[in-house]
């Protein structure tokens, strides 16, 4: 495989759907406008002094506020990657692209690359200014700074691309059935939902999302459904089922 | 250039493509026809390698359609303009083509003198920084012919490169397949045009899921007129044809049919450069005067529409 090739592809992409304002307002504003809302919510409730925001309290919430991020990037994945497969295959651009002297893991290799770095720089862009912002508005009351440390940097440094992994390999496989972006969009944005889960699981204290080996036991499943998807993706996305079997 | 031996592609219990036996020459225009169905796209598909075959055999110059190692080499040896554009609309014309020259590793001065002259080629130029999304039908046709020239290749596969477009925008396209044409490139056309065809091809192949004949549009012509089918000679009369004039030719042992409109007379025969003499005789004693008499072979569109419906196509 070559990676220019597939970077060749990726950088057709970044430029198409820079064009898109949709997808760039989601890509900036979302992770921003939670970066500060979050802090700015603790911060104000912390001013009230309720028990809400007692030490005991905020070291459950961070870590359960981070893994939304988790969340957030699978769902910022989802417009891209239906736009990069599903809308070449509206805009009936994919034949002409397989066409050319590229191999099927290239082409895929290519959207992936266009799907997964930018909400990937988008949310850790924006999960850096939380964690900065959050630091700032607890410290007084934890007395220390609660970010980074070790969780943190499994969630955004392992689970965050897995889940994002995830979500790019799972709308190829939902592009191959649909024949419009929306419904692309509609159903990869289903991806979310087992994170989601674990969301509102840590939240009613189900699972701890801030016990380190909870996280890597999330992270090796995913790996594991990564894996399963990578051999499902590719065996959606070879030349024979797109000519043939896509709808 | 194209050769194939008994190529096939079933999509589970439906034959695509039946046993198709081909020769394409260097340097010629090979068009192929058949109606909706018939296998075309699935043919180009396959010598393209984008589908695989079921059976058969097919090499691409020095190429084997079958061999993987040989898939990527083909693909760089052709040009493909597919039955739907497929372009990029958020991109300009320029960068469409960009796009694919750097997937076709041609360098970047290649890309810029190739976009250049291409786009020049086809009136493009002046729009090149324009989306492509905003182009009308033919412009995208225009621009998908110049994608699929971008790495110069020497066969170039045409998936009905006019249909749907203005009369206009179509001779545009035909008049830039016959300045290829020139520049000895091979060229498969798909097409439903039949004039086009006749027009631009050296040699048609008829296709109703198997190749039903080949040849050149006179050579068809001919067979079919020889192989059984009617030839008509059309006789002018300066004034109408009348009663005596009609019965007196249905007199004559070789005509077919004879049928008349105003002063115009179609005569049915089999071999009408040594019946029309008696058709003129005929007509002459029965009172007739004579403007012109032409001998009408059967076109390629008889042709076509015959071997199809005997062929099992719609």
């Amino acid at each position: 495989m070559r990676l220019s090739k597939a970077w060749i592809i990726a950088a057709k992409d970044f430029k198409t759907y820079r064009k898109k304002k949709n997808i760039m307002y989601s890509l900036v504003v979302i992770p921003l406008l939670i970066a500060v809302l979050i802090p700015a919510v603790i911060g104000y409730v912390a001013q009230k002094n309720t028990s809400r925001t007692s030490p005991a309290e905020l070291v459950v919430l961070l870590p359960a506020f981070l893994f939304f991020y988790v969340i957030l990037g699978s769902y910022l994945c989802t417009p891209i990657a239906s736009y990069t497969i599903a809308g070449e295959k509206v805009e009936k651009s994919l034949e002409p692209l397989l066409a050319t002297p590229t191999t099927d893991s290239e082409i895929l290799l290519g959207k992936g690359i266009a799907a997964f770095f930018p909400p990937l720089a988008a949310v850790l862009g924006g999960s850096a200014l939380f964690m900065l912002l959050m630091d700032l508005t607890t410290k007084d009351k934890l007395g220390y700074y609660y970010f980074p440390d070790w969780n943190s940097a499994i969630v955004i440094l392992l689970l965050l691309p897995l889940a994002l992994l995830m979500s790019v390999q799972m709308n190829v496989i939902v592009s191959s059935r649909v024949t419009d972006i929306r419904s692309g969009q509609q159903l990869g944005a289903l991806t979310m939902i087992p994170f989601l889960g674990l969301y509102v699981a840590g939240e009613l204290n189900l699972i701890d999302l801030g016990d380190t080996s909870n996280l890597l036991i999330i992270a090796a499943a995913l790996l594991v459904v990564d894996v399963l998807l990578f051999f499902l993706s590719r065996a959606t996305f070879r030349r024979e089922e797109i000519l043939t079997k896509w709808k | 250039m194209i050769e194939t031996e008994n190529l096939t592609r079933k999509f589970g219990d439906l034959t695509a493509v039946d046993n198709l036996t081909l020769r394409v020459n260097e340097g010629e225009v090979f068009g192929f026809l058949g109606p909706n169905g018939a296998g075309k796209t699935t043919t180009v598909r396959m010598l393209c390698c984008l589908i695989s075959k079921t059976s058969g055999e097919a090499r691409i110059g020095d190429y084997d359609v079958g061999r993987s190692e040989d898939a990527l080499k083909i693909r760089r040896f052709i040009g493909l303009v597919p039955d739907n554009v497929g372009l990029y609309d958020d991109l300009s014309a320029y960068d469409n083509l960009d796009f694919y020259g750097k997937l076709y590793d041609c360098t970047e001065a290649q890309r810029k003198e190739n976009i250049r002259r291409f786009l020049t080629m086809l009136g493009l130029w002046e729009k090149r920084d324009v989306m492509a999304g905003t182009f009308s039908k033919g412009m995208k046709q225009k621009l998908a012919i110049a994608r699929a020239l971008i790495h110069e290749p020497k066969l170039l596969f045409m998936d009905e490169p006019t249909a749907n477009l203005d009369p206009e925008s179509a001779k545009t396209v035909r008049d830039f397949i016959l300045e290829l044409k020139k520049e000895k490139r091979t060229i498969f056309l798909n097409t439903h045009n039949l004039d086009e065809a006749q027009r631009i091809c050296d040699r048609i192949g008829i296709l109703s899921t198997k190749l039903i004949a080949t040849g050149t549009p006179q050579e068809l012509e001919r067979a079919l007129s020889s192989g059984g089918g009617t030839r008509r000679t059309v006789v002018l009369l300066q004034e109408q044809a009348t009663d005596a004039i009609l019965a007196g030719v249905r007199k004559l042992p070789a005509v077919g049919s004879v049928t008349a409109e105003g002063n115009k007379l179609e005569v049915a025969l089999s071999d009408p450069e040594k019946q029309n003499a008696a058709v003129v005789e005929a007509i002459v004693k029965a009172g007739g005067h004579i403007q012109s008499v032409t001998t009408v072979g059967a076109s390629l569109e008889d042709v076509y529409l015959k071997l199809v419906r005997e062929g099992g196509g719609s």
